[in-house]
């Protein structure tokens, strides 16, 4: 009896010892010494498993590093090739999404013969707004053709060598096109900026005009075939002590992505030039 | 015969200019990359002369553009005029210098475009054209100055092996 009074003293002290001491360490007081305790396990510890990797490294190593070495070559080969193949295959998805709405378009207005060019390069002046096309006077281009893409209108041809030709932009400040307002039965003149914006001016003010209304080519002058597609009105100016009211047009075809395009091979632009009387 | 790396260069750096840089804007502005070289060239200490690459990147360049072909070969040819006088009279400091003959060479280039943009009945309203073109462009050239000018550094160095070594 008594021993069993005995025992259970024992216990009771030794779960109150354990109990305060696991109460103090929880309450941070002996975090110095736990600190000191495990870092000289880790370091200790750090210390045998790097000498291990090290002498476990000379062992193995020649012969896997070898190994892994050749087939992480092998695999960044392939990858590089692979990547390779993906970025070609992506272009080529790209081009033929283009080429396919071309193809749509140009069957959509079967008067018109198209020539199809890709786009190499832009003016390297940053006053103009011209591209140039891989196409030239080896394939029947002709100074004045239009061209367009299947959105509409984006241009015509200023200048032409054997194998390739510049294009003027109807962005360019010097572009200046006969367009008709659909909607409002009107002509205009659209002409380019120096910031690529377009500006529907020589609107008469009597005509309304609405946000939205499309523009067209007219024909007039004989430089563009008449009712390609340019662009919608986005903003209307009219003042009372204007002459005529002005637009901003927000064209059809995205000037900052052309890459392929269509040259109207057989449209013959007319010259009126000699018409006007000279002073 | 060393002169003769001017073709390869210059035809590289309008190529370059027209097919990647003009397609790089900052508002409506973007670089020139040949003249930037040309700049970068012709301040080389071993570079004794430079005019014949000014005339062919301009003769170039008016090839390629539709601007009047005497704008850039005027104006390249001044790039070269301000980097001679300004190597062998007042800078010692090759990239300040830099800097100045890339901003001499723009400010000539787009007054000499607007110019005759504005005689030829173009419509250039200046604000626009100085706000949204020349001043971005400038400062996009200056940007591609520092760059220029180490490329042709090691290229000077590579075509004058002799001159490096004394």
């Amino acid at each position: 009896m008594r021993d069993l009074f005995s025992r259970t003293l024992q216990t009771t002290i030794i779960f109150l010892i354990v109990g305060g001491v696991m109460a103090l360490a929880l309450g941070g007081y002996f975090s110095s010494a736990s600190n000191v305790f495990s870092g000289s396990l880790i370091s200790l510890q750090s210390w045998f498993s790097s000498r291990f990797v090290a002498v476990q490294d000379f062992i193995t190593a020649p012969r896997d590093i070898a190994s892994l070495r050749q087939r992480n070559s092998e695999l960044e080969s392939e990858v590089a090739e692979l990547q390779a193949q993906v970025i070609q295959l992506q272009q080529q998805v790209g081009e033929t999404e283009i080429l396919a709405a071309l193809v749509d378009f140009s069957r959509a207005s079967p008067d018109n013969t198209y020539l199809a060019a890709a786009v190499i390069g832009r003016d390297p002046s940053p006053f103009l707004h011209y591209i140039i096309i891989n196409r030239g006077s080896n394939d029947g281009i002709l100074r004045g053709m239009p061209v367009v893409t299947n959105q509409g209108l984006v241009g015509r041809i200023d200048a032409v060598i054997a194998d390739a030709a510049r294009v003027q932009l109807i962005t360019d400040p010097a572009s200046n096109v006969n367009v008709r307002l659909e909607n409002a039965e009107t002509d205009a003149s659209l002409v380019g900026s120096v910031t690529g914006d377009l500006l529907l001016e020589l609107i008469p003010q009597d005509i309304t005009i609405e946000v939205g209304d499309l523009v067209l080519t007219s024909g007039l002058g004989g430089g563009y075939p008449p009712d390609l597609i340019v662009g919608q009105v986005v903003n209307v100016r009219s003042r009372d002590f204007d002459l005529f009211q002005q637009a901003t047009v927000q064209p059809v075809a995205d000037f900052d992505r052309l890459q392929i395009v269509l040259v109207i091979v057989n449209f013959r632009p007319v010259d009126i030039a000699p018409l006007f009387p000279t002073p | 015969m060393r002169n003769l790396i001017a073709a390869p260069v210059i035809l590289f750096a309008v190529m370059l200019q027209s097919a990647v840089v003009s397609r790089v804007y900052l508002l409506s502005g973007f670089a020139d990359l040949p003249l930037v070289m040309l700049a970068a060239w012709a301040l080389q200490p071993e570079v004794k002369t430079a005019w014949h690459w000014a005339a062919a990147a301009g003769l170039l360049v008016g090839f390629v553009s539709g601007i009047a072909w005497f704008v850039p070969v005027l104006s390249y040819l001044m790039v070269v005029m301000f980097a001679q006088v300004l190597q062998r009279r007042v800078w010692q400091a090759p990239l300040l210098a830099m800097f100045l003959v890339t901003f001499l060479g723009s400010v000539v280039l787009y007054l000499l475009s607007f110019s005759v943009l504005r005689l030829s009945d173009v419509p250039l309203p200046v604000g626009d054209t100085l706000g949204l073109l020349a001043l971005p462009g400038t400062l996009l050239n200056m940007l591609l100055a520092i760059p220029a000018y180490a490329v042709m550094r090691d290229l000077s160095g590579w075509v004058h092996p002799s001159q490096e070594v004394e």
